[in-house]
């Protein structure tokens, strides 16, 4: 048995998975330790979204072989919800409307079932406005955004400054985001990217950043850059690898 | 007034009626309607719970007055046959509202069956109705508006929606309009669906087991039903009396 210090946050080793029977992931192995950031670059198709799916336990994606290893627990024999009781997060590229739920009763829901899984008391109503207000205040969203239906009416950049007030609420030891720049303009992406080194940064903390584009890295600086292409990890490298893809396309470094 | 012949699978309000429970439930329960009256320019609310204690067979007769306001809301989650039937005459520029809910599981029937009549002009009508069903249960609803010759300048309004929990569970929706008026609005909606996958997922992803998410999915879908409902505790009894019969939902 390792020492706790030596052991990864997440090691994902000869991952394949497929949907309706067409492989996705084809050997993809990753390991990302407690205190860094990782950014998953890739065109379009090569699977990063599947990957994330696949961190978070979304239903349809078979697992035809590998293994993902979370904190020394095997992540893909828990359920979703108990996924994130384990202090995964998924930002999604496209959050979910859900009509007649407000942010309020849904987060609060959704922190005490947290809670309630590691054995904690439950916040109540007063002390979860106040964590609720201070996060919204961090990524600049109106609280009466977060009184509103979930991500209902959001325009595409709310609704992705909203994911990140839900990371803040949730304060997850692990967030795979998901394109989670897609939509942004230019001020509210330094929002997004300072919210996330808020929330994120921390020697106990990893982030799995998942983005077509250079311009997020500009705020939230990876210590580690993938090329995911055709199903597994292509190329790795430091934030250089991210600049060179953005000159020279992917073409030209998958070469 | 009673009727006391028991109806049959012919008569159209009972095309999807439990004739066994029904039989059971008769003659004591069948046949007696209560009668409503509100009198020109007032208003009057009541709530009814359906929940097997009682009687789960309830027809009112009701009549509103000139200018009058009438505003009921149920809750139908009675034994294995229950039902609420409302006969409703609107006189001048009176106005019905109407909000229930069935829900169910195993093999129980519920159902609304609501008879409209805008017999003069200028009245109005809202009808607001969820169905959640699991199991092989079945939740019905067989709405008619009849809108008399004279009754210009009607507008009613009837939704309803239903959600199946699983294969297996079924709904009924059944709108019948008669009009006779040319200058009026009948506006009626009718939509069965099942839980909103994307939804769950996402609410497992922030750490809602699945049941609590259920729970709530199913809470917003329901509220809609009594949003007219002006008393907030009110509401929220209401809700949760319904929602309380969830927790048999596998």
């Amino acid at each position: 048995m390792p020492e706790p210090r030596e052991m990864p946050m997440l090691e994902i080793a000869d991952l394949h998975a497929e949907i309706d029977g067409k492989p996705i992931l084809d050997g993809l192995s990753l390991t990302v330790n407690a205190g860094e950031i990782h950014a998953i670059m890739g065109p379009n198709g090569a699977g990063k979204s599947t990957l994330a799916y696949v961190l978070g336990g979304r239903p349809g994606y078979e697992i035809t072989r590998g293994s993902v290893t979370f904190n020394g627990q095997d992540l893909l024999d828990l359920e979703p919800h108990e996924r994130a009781a384990a202090g995964v997060f998924l930002g999604f590229q496209y959050p979910v409307e859900i009509p007649g739920v407000s942010n309020v009763q849904f987060l609060r829901e959704a922190l005490n079932a947290q809670r309630k899984a590691k054995g904690e008391d439950p916040l109540s109503g007063g002390d979860f406005l106040k964590l609720a207000r201070e996060k919204a205040g961090l990524l600049k969203l109106d609280m009466d955004m977060l009184k509103r239906a979930v991500n209902v009416g959001f325009s595409g950049g709310e609704k992705k400054r909203a994911e990140m007030v839900h990371m803040g609420i949730l304060d997850p030891a692990f967030a795979v985001l998901d394109e989670t720049d897609s939509g942004l303009d230019i001020d509210a992406l330094r929002v997004v990217g300072e919210g996330i080194n808020a929330i994120m940064r921390a020697p106990d903390k990893a982030v799995l950043l998942i983005t077509h584009y250079q311009r997020l890295l500009d705020y939230v600086k990876p210590d580690k850059v993938h090329v995911l292409a055709k199903g597994r990890i292509v190329t790795s490298g430091g934030p250089e690898l991210a600049l060179q893809l953005e000159s020279e396309g992917y073409e030209t470094v998958l070469a | 007034m009673s009727d006391l012949a028991l109806p049959t699978k012919r008569d159209e309000d009972w095309r999807y009626a439990d004739f066994e429970a029904l039989e059971r439930l008769a003659p004591d329960d069948f046949g007696q309607w209560r009668d409503i009256a509100v009198p020109a320019g007032e208003t009057c609310r009541e709530c009814f719970v359906l929940d097997g204690s009682d009687a789960d067979l309830r027809r009112v007769r009701v009549t509103v007055g000139e200018g009058g306001r009438c505003e009921l809301f149920a809750v139908n989650a009675g034994g294995d046959y229950s039902r609420f039937e409302a006969d409703v005459t609107l006189a001048r520029g009176a106005h019905f509202e109407f909000g229930g809910v069935t829900i169910g599981g195993g093999e129980t029937t519920r159902e609304f069956v609501t008879r409209l009549n805008h017999a003069e002009p200028d009245a109005t009508s809202a009808q607001v109705i969820r169905a959640v069903h699991w199991d092989r249960a079945t939740g019905n609803f067989l709405g008619r508006i009849e809108v008399a010759r004279d009754a210009q300048k009607t507008d009613a309004a009837q939704d309803f929606k239903a959600l199946l929990l699983n294969k297996g569970a079924a709904a009924n929706a059944k709108p019948e309009l008669e009009i006779f008026a040319d200058d009026v609005k009948c506006a009626h909606g009718a939509a069965i669906g099942q839980m909103d996958e994307a939804a769950r997922f996402y609410m497992a992803a922030r750490g809602l087991p699945p049941e609590v998410a259920r729970k709530l999915l199913v809470r917003a879908f329901l509220a809609d039903a009594f949003v007219a409902l002006e008393d907030e505790a009110e509401q929220e009894r209401m809700l949760e009396t319904a929602l309380s019969v969830l927790g048999e939902a596998v």
